[in-house]
């Protein structure tokens, strides 16, 4: 074994292009015995991946009728003829410009927010947060009085709804898990125990008993005549989860934070709020964003768990289609479903992945003590 | 705050209102019973709103429930279970079924995933780089697609019980499950299970003795060979001598299905299969920062104490790496125990499906159930917590 992160240095000339191959692939006969296992695993896996989903593959068709022939392999019509449903779920498709109105929104705001050294961020983060979420919400769900007609969200679905369900979650959370993470700190003892009781209660139990409360025993809990609807349900039980993770990492922020400033804070004459909300929560929390770009993906992941209390998001909606389609049915219907869930899945994930240890890297270089 | 503590300078006059609308404490006792208040006006409303709404349901509430008959059948049970028997046996087959999938799931993922993360820094350039594919795509995939890609995908494509494929050992697999000769345990199995637990004692006190003899004199006894010799040695010896007290119900392919041996179901192995690749991922790059993280110059100063690279890894390397990587790794533990749940959505029966879903929809005693449901779950967290501690401060670096 070895302890040192491998230096894989590239080399171009060939003189050393054979160096390096001998040095990293050939160098002992394990590390030759080791190559050539790994060539055989990357050729087999390569090999039935290309196979599968390009070779053996069906690319046009109506519908599963020429998945059914013997040996094909992936469906790729299937996914072609889906794919708006797959996008959109069962939302109108004359209305479909709302939802895409909604993402270029989405985007103009997001990209600023998150390109670290964007002025005005204040603005921005005013519009992410305030202006953005009211007109999303007139938007998707529509107002009559603008004559946007309205679209119950039981039309909803796909990709859709996982990212309504992923953005309103950490959105609400993020303030809850603030507070949660500042009366975890408090020194007052019925307020730290509250939240110490709120946070491992949470993170003890697992989200689908948290959907599950939440579509089962919240209708329970409310006075007669109000409802909720299913979609808000599921959005309450996933910021609530999502908070109690949150809190612990702007907690891991708020401990980073040398007693020195806490004291200034004071010396200064700071009340609470002046001390937490100019002092010390902006470097807390600039420490933590890595942390809070992972919840967001480990968030992400877990929307799909709404399918269990029959939403249709991403996942449930290629699972429905898979599973309920009869035109579509062949032996290969199924698996490419899900390759395409995988894959959309994947880039989103990936993607904030790499944003995250990129931020990590530019943040690094500040006054870190 | 006037300066009360040092009386000489202060002026002693009564404390007035606003003396105690600025004292830190008065302020503190104030938010503490405004808190107090609005907790107990916030869970008397739910409180007072679910009974009332539970009446006009009419759903009695309480654990009674528990003693009637379930009435429904389970597709795998550790222990014996008929529809006849009660709620509660139902609970504790389900309870049983997700500590199954946990401990199966745990022992599977933790060694793929110390492979994966030691490959990770291979200096074979092939060998990293695959480990860190594997890593990269199987974290940023949702759990539950995986396990539907492995149950819909895979299992559900298998043949049918006619066409089943033969494997080794007499196993069939086909789309009911996997098909595996089930062991018929005869009287003298007692005796080759007394020498298993003879073995691990056996081995616990070399080691303890290897110990002592390390700390007080510094020589190094051999433990690994010994160890295995007896954990293999005398079971086996065990077993030959009570003239192999063990045969096979080995499942034969009929005219349209198997019969005999033992099914392992198609949702037990993909939620088995889907947790373990999953979690493995996480525990490779648990693995790989946790050995990155001890300094260099700890290897090299084994080296130079004259330590052979398998003793500095044992003795020097991995106590210090294991410092790094159990916190997390107990995190990851408890993920994949939680992610079990999951099982619900491809019907394999643990807690949640059989509880949580089935007795609830046939009793709709939700307050109760899902309450218990998230009780489970809660204590092993704080369980394993507790544990976890306990054994982390015990790792922990002694300082002076």
């Amino acid at each position: 074994m070895h302890r040192q992160p491998p230096n894989h240095a590239s080399a171009f000339s060939a003189n050393s292009a054979f160096n390096w191959v001998r040095a990293n692939l050939f160098s002992s006969w394990s590390n030759t015995l080791l190559t050539l296992l790994g060539l055989w695993v990357s050729y087999f896996v390569i090999w039935s991946a290309l196979e599968w989903a390009v070779f053996t593959a069906v690319f046009t068709g109506e519908d599963g009728a020429a998945c059914r022939v013997p040996g094909a392999g992936a469906c790729w019509p299937f996914v072609v003829a889906k794919f708006k449903v797959f996008m959109y779920g069962r939302y109108p498709v004359a209305e479909l410009w709302r939802v895409n109105l909604t993402y270029i929104l989405a985007i103009a705001g997001l990209v600023p927010l998150m390109w670290p050294g964007v002025k005005g961020k204040l603005w921005i983060a005013v519009y992410c947060f305030v202006v953005f979420p009211i007109l999303a919400y007139f938007l998707l769900t529509g107002a009559e009085w603008l004559g946007l007609r309205n679209v119950p969200t039981s039309r909803w679905g796909g990709l859709l709804v996982t990212l309504v369900v992923a953005c309103v979650g950490i959105a609400a959370s993020f303030p809850i898990g603030v507070i949660l993470a500042l009366a975890r700190r408090s020194d007052l003892p019925l307020i730290k125990w509250s939240a110490i009781f709120f946070i491992e209660f949470v993170r003890g139990v697992p989200l689908v008993t948290v959907l599950f409360f939440a579509s089962v025993m919240l209708p329970l809990f409310l006075p007669e005549n109000v409802t909720f609807d299913k979609l808000l349900r599921a959005l309450i039980g996933v910021a609530l989860f999502s908070a109690a993770y949150l809190a612990e990492v702007v907690r891991g922020g708020l401990q980073a934070i040398p007693r020195g400033q806490f004291e200034a804070a004071d010396a200064l004459g700071l009340n609470y709020f002046q001390k937490m909300g100019l002092i010390v929560l902006p470097q807390a929390l600039k420490l933590v964003i890595p942390g809070i770009v992972n919840s967001f993906i480990a968030l992400f992941k877990d929307t799909s768990l709404v399918l269990i209390i029959g939403l249709f998001d991403l996942l449930g909606i290629v699972q429905q289609a898979v599973s309920s389609d009869a035109k579509w049915f062949s032996p290969q219907t199924a698996a490419t479903g899900y390759v395409f869930a995988a894959f959309v899945f994947w880039i989103f994930c990936f993607g904030m992945s790499r944003y995250s240890a990129w931020l990590e890297r530019r943040l690094h270089t500040g006054h870190r003590s | 705050m006037t300066g009360a503590s040092k009386p000489q300078f202060a002026r002693r006059r009564p404390r007035s209102l606003s003396d105690y609308f600025y004292d830190p404490k008065t302020r503190g006792v104030v938010l503490q019973i405004l808190v107090a208040l609005l907790l107990v006006y916030f869970i008397s409303e739910i409180v007072s709103n679910t009974i009332r709404n539970l009446e006009e349901q009419g759903i009695a509430s309480g654990f009674g429930f528990l003693d009637r008959t379930a009435g429904f059948d389970i597709s795998q049970s550790l222990i014996p279970y008929a529809n006849t028997m009660t709620y509660a046996r139902a609970f504790l087959v389900g309870l049983l079924n997700t500590l199954l999938v946990a401990v199966l799931g745990i022992i599977l993922a933790t060694l793929i995933g110390f492979v994966i993360g030691v490959a990770r820094l291979s200096k074979n350039w092939l060998i990293a780089t695959l480990a860190g594919v594997y890593i990269e795509t199987l974290r940023n995939i949702p759990p539950l697609l995986m396990l539907f890609a492995v149950y819909f995908g895979v299992l559900k494509n298998l043949p049918a019980p006619r066409k089943s494929l033969e494997l080794p050992f007499s196993s069939f697999l086909n789309v009911r499950g996997l098909y595996v000769p089930a062991p018929q345990w005869e009287a003298g199995m007692s005796v080759v299970l007394a020498a298993i637990a003879a073995a691990i004692l056996g081995i616990v006190f070399l080691n303890w003795r290897a110990r002592r003899i390390r700390i007080q004199t510094g020589a190094l006894k051999p433990v690994v060979l010994p160890s295995l010799l007896l954990l293999i040695g005398l079971p086996s010896a065990a077993f030959l001598a009570t003239g192999m007290p063990v045969t096979f119900d080995v499942p034969e392919l009929g005219r349209f299905n198997l019969k005999g041996g033992m099914v392992v179901l198609p949702e037990f192995i993909a939620l088995v299969a889907g947790l373990t690749l999953y979690t493995a991922a996480f525990i490779a790059e648990i693995v790989r920062s946790g050995i990155l993280s001890v300094p260099k110059g700890q290897s090299e100063a084994a080296a130079a104490l004259g330590l052979k690279e398998s003793h500095a890894m044992r003795l020097v390397i991995i106590p210090q790496a294991l410092r790094v990587i159990i916190p997390p790794l107990t995190n990851q533990y408890l993920n994949l125990t939680k992610n079990s749940s999951l099982a619900v959505a491809i019907g394999y029966p643990d807690l949640v499906s059989v509880f949580a879903g089935t007795v609830l929809n046939q009793t709709n005693q939700a307050v109760e159930v899902i309450l218990i449901t998230m009780g489970v779950y809660l204590t092993i967290s704080l369980l394993t917590s507790v544990l976890m501690n306990w054994f982390n401060a015990r790792m922990a670096l002694v300082e002076r």
